[in-house]
């Protein structure tokens, strides 16, 4: 028989008991549904950590530090780490010539120094010691600002600031809100560099806010206190109604090119000083690399690291994080697996039902020229129409109690005043692979039903009542 | 000409059945419900089967079909083995070769009247297109014409006997079986069958067909079948040619 004459044949069966097929259909449909409501939370909840970790820059993000920072005598000092371990290749200073060189390298999308550092932060009159961060204009679509109140840094050169929501309340008068501060100035008191003058100028040159260059560096800085004025021009939400992301987390926001500016003694500095002096220009603490896309970072972290430097991103991180999910994803699955299986057991038990009352139909399909096949292929697209009635309809119940849940626990979030993420998504390949895993079920389940019809002599078939 | 045509013509024989059993095991006892029938039915004849219930009759009727097989012995239908056949085969041999009526009718209560009338063209895989026009001319045929969209149930038993026999014929087979056909209806309902069985057997117009009929009336048997074999206990206690 053809496709369409048996799709017309087993949809006209399951016609005529509709009820009892209905609630097959219905059982089939409850176990898609739960497969697919426990696996769209599973991918919602992957895609919401894939995309907090790829906003805060995790994904495509390197970190450069020079090789040996750490002195002996403190915890692995002295020792490379065990990415480095088989490397090599001597260390270098991070220095300009460095990072021009990391620039060039390919896939390189940018390439900005690390300046943090510890300050006081003052609003008279209350102050508060803090760390603040150079932030890259870049950086502006990073879940470090989600939901910032106010705006981003006006110009890159613009002396502003964006304070972390805790840090607002404490520098805030009692009872005012921490938004309060936007439009008001805040005093950064640091400790800055200031480069020592040759000895035969030392009398007459003060060359403050200057960079340490290499005749400067031979003759050492100084480190004096200083002070400076920042507008506050945004204010990020308070740790308890969503905080921050992102692993650079800060209580104060400056824009790169003016924390870099300041010259701030950073950490590593008196470091830097004690070994020989082979850097030309600047030093850097650390270097953040963003690269082009996120499957171009294991190669130039390799690059770097060849280069003498110690490269870290969080990749491997990642990757552990996406093997978690898949086995999560994989429990889930098999969880609402569960309920389709129990619905299987009802295709075969319809199934075998509808061959004990069409026992004679059987024996007349079959004196009529029905082969076996015919009859085992019209019982496989009955359980196949079951299937596939119950994987459509199942992927929409599904669809309706993920919806369901997502809306509670934005309600739930939102009433402990913290922000809804969306933790809930179908992706077309659940949408489908539902389906067809819903409509390979209820074959499976037809295999037996549909061989015992097949196998029925007409002759005994015909005789039944 | 098909393969099936080319031997019936050779041979002259529809059907064919060579010391052909059927044996069944009923517990300890064996049962013989056909035991060695040697028996021919001429391309074109109509054949009573005639006999007490449980002579054998339908059995060998289910033989001849292709919906049994025998336990011993061959039986050939327009020249082929029936015995010898797959599955597959014997399923096309009853739905192009054979027509078959039965006493119940068999009409599938679910379906309309020109839907069970479809169901062998559906089997035979007929193009969709066909098949209205196919169905619609088997049910003139039998005078059911205006009742197309009934239910069987919606019918006398007269009117499913002869929906029953526009199936049977809707793929033109070669050779109509029909057992007790008019068993369950009133002796005037029963004649109209029969009648209509005689004039698929020798119609005005076109070719005729072999027609074997079980029954267990006589006086049926006599008014409208070339010849009579008559069964007993599994075997041929009489054969009489009537014509």
């Amino acid at each position: 028989m053809k496709v369409g004459d048996l799709t017309e044949l087993a949809a006209r069966n399951l016609r005529e008991a509709v009820l009892r097929n209905s609630l097959t259909t219905l059982g089939i449909s409850v176990g898609v549904a739960s497969l697919v409501a426990l696996l769209s939370l599973g991918v919602g909840l992957q895609q919401l950590v894939d995309r907090s970790v790829a906003r805060a820059g995790l994904f495509d993000t390197i970190s450069v530090r020079s090789r040996q920072s750490a002195p002996f005598g403190q915890p692995g000092g002295g020792r490379r780490n065990l990415r480095d371990a088989g490397d090599p290749t001597p260390p270098r200073p991070l220095d300009d010539a460095a990072r021009k060189e990391i620039a060039a390298l390919p896939n390189v999308v940018e390439v900005n120094p690390e300046v943090r550092f510890t300050a006081e932060a003052r609003r008279e009159p209350i102050s508060q010691l803090v760390m603040v961060s150079g932030m890259a204009t870049s950086s502006q679509s990073s879940g470090t600002l989600d939901g910032l109140n106010g705006h981003f840094f006006s110009t890159p050169e613009a002396e502003e600031a964006i304070i972390q929501g805790d840090l607002a309340k404490r520098l805030t008068d009692v009872g005012q809100a921490p938004n309060s501060l936007l439009g008001q100035e805040i005093t950064l008191r640091f400790a800055q560099r200031q480069a020592l003058p040759p000895p035969s100028q030392q009398a007459s040159t003060d060359a403050p806010n200057q960079a340490v260059g290499p005749d400067e560096e031979a003759m050492g800085f100084s480190i004096v206190p200083s002070e400076k004025k920042f507008l506050v021009v945004g204010v990020t939400p308070t740790s308890e109604s969503g905080g921050q992301v992102g692993f650079n987390n800060s209580g104060i926001y400056l824009p790169l090119a003016v924390a870099e500016k300041l010259q701030v003694v950073q950490q590593g500095d008196l470091r830097d000083m004690s070994r020989s002096g082979q850097a030309q220009g600047v030093r850097y603490a650390a270097l953040n690399i963003r690269a082009s896309s996120p499957a171009a970072v294991a190669q130039l972290e390799s690059n770097i690291s060849h280069m003498g430097f110690a490269a870290f991103s969080l990749i491997d991180v990642t990757r552990n994080l996406r093997t978690f999910f898949a086995i999560f994803d994989m429990f889930l699955g098999i969880f609402g697996s569960l309920a389709l299986a129990v619905a299987s057991l009802g295709i075969i038990n319809t199934l075998v039902m509808a061959i004990l009352e069409r026992r004679r139909e059987i024996g007349v399909l079959k004196a009529l020229g029905a082969a076996d096949r015919d009859v085992r292929q019209l019982f496989f697209a009955e359980a196949g129409v079951m299937g596939l009635a119950g994987g459509v309809f199942g992927v929409l119940l599904g669809w309706a109690i993920g919806r369901g849940i997502q809306f509670a626990t934005m309600i739930y979030l939102k009433r402990q005043g913290m922000n809804s993420p969306n933790i809930w998504s179908i992706p077309w390949w659940l949408v489908l692979g539902a389906i067809a895993f819903a409509v390979v079920v209820s074959l499976a389940s037809g295999i037996y039903p549909a061989s015992r019809a097949a196998k029925l002599e007409p002759v005994e078939a015909l005789r039944y009542e | 000409m098909s393969v099936i045509e080319a031997n019936t013509s050779s041979n002259g024989f529809a059907i064919r059945a060579e010391r052909v059993s059927r044996h069944y095991h009923m517990g300890q006892a064996l049962i013989r419900a056909v035991d060695a029938i040697s028996l021919e039915v001429g391309a074109g004849e109509f054949l009573a089967l005639l006999g007490t219930s449980g002579s054998g009759k339908s059995t060998l009727l289910n033989l001849m079909a292709g919906l049994d097989r025998p336990s011993a012995g061959a039986i050939f239908a327009l020249g082929r083995d029936l015995a010898a056949m797959s599955s597959e085969d014997l399923a096309t041999h009853r739905n192009r070769t054979i027509g078959m009526v039965f006493q119940s009718f068999q009409l599938l209560p679910r379906m309309t009247l020109e839907e069970n009338v479809e169901l062998p063209l559906r089997l035979a895989e007929v193009p969709r297109g066909e098949r209205p026009a196919r169905v619609r001319e088997a049910l003139e045929r039998v005078g059911l014409g205006a009742r197309t969209k009934h239910r069987p149930t919606e019918l006398s038993g007269g009117e499913q006997q002869r929906a029953a026999i526009a199936r049977a014929l809707v793929n033109e087979p070669r050779i109509l079986l029909a057992d007790e056909p008019t068993g369950n209806l009133d002796s005037k309902t029963g004649e109209e069958i029969m009648n209509l069985v005689a004039q698929i057997h020798r119609p005005a117009s076109g070719p005729g067909r072999t027609v074997v009929m079980v029954t267990h009336e006589r006086a049926l048997a006599e008014r409208y079948a070339d010849r009579i074999v008559t069964l007993s206990d599994g075997a041929i206690a009489r054969e009489e040619r009537l014509r």
